[in-house]
């Protein structure tokens, strides 16, 4: 199909959605509406519960066999892009080399390193008060271990990361959760079924299932990113690519 | 204009559903496709905006206080998650693709190739 046909007709089906879409707007609750159902019930229910951060309870105790779908669906994006990371036979590993970085740029990262990895500990400890949890403190500490890459080299970055382990992580980490709902079942509830202690309200212990699942999570987002990020890295640093391959993008 | 917010909503999925059909890069087409998907986050807080609310966390504010809609925040937290996810997948699928064809541009990837 020629681009300008392309263009046609995406702009006849833009303008089909355009106007069923707009439509269908009307037909929704007014914005900034007071009745929200579901929001209340889920506002009363995490109250009930002890956990502070609604949010958290929504994600990891009113619905955690949704978010246990959805960690799912991050460890297969993991593996897959794992899968199609690997070297190639045709390819070679080299090792990069050592590269001269201001004593200043260094030091900055070696006080930053510790701190950033605490602040993701810290975000995912207190996801069920503040907002924070798993997900967002997994990323933090993923990140936050790559600046051992930006304010050093990247032999220092695989000094802190060691990549056998975190795969071990992610891979029992998403585990985890899945084990944990059988509590639920062994209490003689349901799965996923938060039966912990629920502790006292705004308190670290509080949520009773909700930080324990939040730290499986937060290990998981934390090894499966640094893992993913792994995979690229050594794209662009380690792996040679054959000169074959290079050359007849130039149109 | 209280629909206004929605009507964002599409306007993003829209721009973003015509970068990708006009792409000459698949990388320019993976960004498109994360700006067709942040079109739900508007679409999911706009739904769940509530006049005058505030987060629904209760760590530093009254349980009675007015929040807006914890469960399309949670589905929010969740959608960004699988779209970071599934576009680091796309990524990777990329540099495959740059790989074995030499060539990001959709439009000359016609045979196939084993």
């Amino acid at each position: 199909m020629s681009r300008t046909a392309r263009v046609g007709l995406f702009l006849a089906a833009a303008a089909v959605f355009a106007v069923v879409f707009t439509l269908a707007c009307t037909g929704l609750p007014h914005f900034g509406a007071a009745s929200h159902p579901y929001g209340t019930r889920a506002v009363a229910a995490a109250l009930r519960h002890r956990t502070a951060n609604v949010i958290s309870s929504v994600n990891f105790d009113q619905r955690a066999f949704d978010t246990l779908g959805e960690e799912s669906i991050l460890f297969a994006s993991v593996l897959g892009a794992v899968a199609l990371l690997r070297p190639a036979r045709d390819e070679r590993e080299s090792s990069p080399l050592p590269l001269r970085v201001p004593p200043s740029t260094r030091l900055i990262g070696a006080i930053l390193l510790p701190l950033t990895l605490l602040t993701g500990v810290y975000i995912v400890a207190h996801g069920q008060l503040s907002p924070g949890g798993g997900f967002q403190g997994g990323v933090v500490l993923a990140t936050g271990l790559h600046l051992a890459y930006v304010a050093a080299d990247y032999r220092a970055l695989r000094r802190v990361r060691p990549l056998v382990v975190l795969e071990v992580a992610d891979a029992v980490a998403a585990g985890a959760f899945a084990l944990l709902g059988l509590a639920g079942l062994i209490a003689g509830s349901g799965y996923l079924r938060n039966v912990l202690p629920l502790g006292t309200f705004n308190q670290l212990s509080s949520g009773g299932l909700v930080p324990v699942i939040n730290a499986a999570v937060g290990l998981e987002v934390g090894s499966g990113l640094v893992v993913l990020l792994a995979g690229f890295l050594d794209q662009a640093v380690e792996i040679d690519t054959p000169p074959a391959a290079q050359d007849g993008d130039r149109a | 204009m209280t629909i206004l917010p929605y009507l964002a909503a599409g306007w993003i999925f829209l721009a973003g559903l015509y970068g990708m059909v006009t792409s000459r890069n698949i990388i320019r087409t993976i960004g498109c496709l994360s700006v067709a998907q942040s079109a739900t986050y508007v679409l999911l807080l706009a739904i769940g905006y509530r006049r005058g609310g505030t987060a629904p966390v209760f760590s530093d504010a009254s349980p009675r206080s007015r929040v807006v809609d914890p469960v399309v925040q949670a589905l929010t937290l969740t959608d960004v998650v699988v779209g970071a996810t599934v576009t680091a997948l796309l990524l990777a699928l990329a540099i495959q693709l740059r790989k074995r064809h030499g060539t990001l541009d959709p439009d000359a990837l016609t045979g196939l190739k084993g």
